[in-house]
């Protein structure tokens, strides 16, 4: 298990490769698919939001207020990222972000991003909200969840020892197309 | 009135919080047969171990809590403009305790009134049938496997599928194929062979409140099931889509008339987080029994 703690270096993420499992601990940033299109449409981050040398999770958590106001996580799997596919490798760029969680992958376009500029992608584990909750040690901050809604907003997230596998590196591996072609193989040996 | 809100809590709290022991079993049957030291292989412990927490914690699953789909069997009489309503009421207090996340957007405007109360949610289907019981199934289902649903109109000339059941099954696996980890695997399908479109979706997702281990009383029908399974699980796409030996946990496909002209095959996926429960009530409307 490869440790990664928030902020990144560019160094770290060139020395990650497809199948090495981590474990994240820092800060990380959920952002879904109102975040991405937002952004991408030009839209500002609020100045409390750092992405460089950071993590997006594509994530809408389960949150409770408790009676401080304070906000406690009770679920918090990946979403499907293929949906940020059309946006992601732009944001990837201009904002200077080295990780982004996730399932499910993302296609050529944010490969190349991850290439281009020093980024993976880390699969999360789909529908584990319970175990990957209990890495999320403090929710420090919400933004836009008036605009967005709870699941859309910008959660920040203080995690320890949440695993991930990466999936697709910044040197043009991917596991999602590895598997893509070698089952469409296998399928077309049995119709 | 309080009994009947009540009982839709608990159901919706129990089926957010608990996979069913038919699922679980097959997930710790797919443990097993996995190959030990994969990414495939953590997955499934990272999955085993969600279960646990879940059910410990009284917590959702998985955080997208899905559609709200609810199937009523009453008898004839049965108030069902009251049951409605009152599945609204719990759906709302239900995502106020955090068994469901405010889940429900305006399709309009973007907003999200936290409530996942609005037009088509929760959906409420209804059938009738000559006994007394009442029963109510409820299906959770989330968007990450709704989304890899699919449907093909036969036949389809880039997958060499014809109007017959081997263009069925080359239609089902293409869907397979595509849907890869998307879904969070490994899933279940729903099929529906025939049928208007939108009939086709209905009938699939019917076929989700099968147990995993029945068998289609239909011959031709269980032959498909247990082919797709088996071709589906050689294909190496795995838990997640990390490679792997269990693609699917189970097939469960259903015919309807069609019309001449058409001829669909309406796939629905349902991921490993498969919340599906289901209750019996009494004539104040209490739990009387747990149909999974």
């Amino acid at each position: 298990m490869i440790s990664l703690t928030t902020p990144i270096t560019e160094q770290k993420i060139r020395s990650l490769k497809v199948g090495d499992p981590v474990s994240i601990s820092g800060i990380v940033f959920t952002g879904r698919d109102a975040v991405h299109k937002y952004l991408h449409e030009g839209g500002a981050l609020p100045p409390q939001v750092n992405l460089r040398d950071g993590i997006i999770y594509h994530c809408g958590p389960v949150m409770m207020k408790e009676v401080d106001g304070s906000w406690r996580c009770t679920a918090a799997g990946p979403t499907t990222s293929i949906r940020e596919e059309p946006y992601q490798g732009d944001i990837i760029h201009k904002f200077g972000v080295r990780g982004v969680i996730g399932k499910g992958g993302l296609g050529e376009k944010t490969l190349a991003a991850c290439k281009a500029d020093g980024c993976v992608y880390l699969h999360a584990i789909g529908g584990a909200a319970q175990v990957l909750a209990e890495c999320v040690k403090k929710v420090r901050a919400v933004y836009f969840l008036e605009e967005f809604g709870s699941p859309e907003a910008i959660w920040e997230l203080q995690v320890e020892n949440f695993p991930a596998v990466v999936t697709m590196d910044s040197h043009g591996g991917s596991l999602h197309k590895e598997v893509f072609a070698a089952s469409a193989a296998e399928l077309a040996k049995r119709l | 009135m309080n009994a009947l809100n009540d009982s839709l809590i608990e159901l919706i709290r129990r089926t957010s919080v608990e996979l069913p022991d038919d699922v679980n079993q097959a997930l710790i049957r797919s443990l097993e047969n996995e190959k030990k030291g994969t990414i495939a292989e953590s997955a499934l412990k990272i999955i085993d171990q969600n279960i646990v927490l879940a059910k410990r914690k009284s917590q959702p699953i998985c955080q997208d809590t899905g559609s709200i789909l609810f199937y009523v069997d009453c008898p004839v009489g049965f108030d069902q403009i009251h049951f409605e309503e009152t599945a609204r009421v719990a759906v709302t207090e239900a995502t106020k305790k955090g068994y469901l996340r405010q889940n429900s957007v305006d399709s309009l405007t973007g907003k999200n009134d936290g409530t996942n109360v609005g037009p088509g949610a929760p959906t409420v289907h209804f059938h009738q049938h000559r006994s007394p019981e009442v029963s109510v199934r409820l299906a959770l289902k989330g968007g990450g496997c709704e989304n890899v649903g699919a449907q093909y109109s036969l036949p389809n000339e880039k997958l060499h599928a014809n109007r017959d059941l081997d263009g069925c099954r080359k239609v089902i696996l293409d869907a397979v194929l595509q849907a890869q980890g998307k879904g969070c695997g490994p899933g279940i399908l729903g099929v529906c062979i025939g049928g208007d479109r939108a009939t086709g979706y209905e009938f699939s997702k019917q076929q989700f409140f099968r147990k995993l281990d029945d068998r289609n009383p239909n011959a031709e029908l269980d032959a498909l099931e247990q082919d797709i399974l088996k071709t589906a699980n050689e294909l190496g796409i795995g838990p997640m889509g990390f490679g792997g030996k269990t693609t699917l946990l189970g097939v469960k496909a259903t015919a309807a008339n069609r019309l001449p002209a058409s001829f669909f095959v309406s796939i629905s996926y349902m991921c490993w987080a498969y919340r599906r429960q289901g209750v019996r009530l009494g004539g104040a409307g209490e739990i009387t029994s747990w149909l999974y």
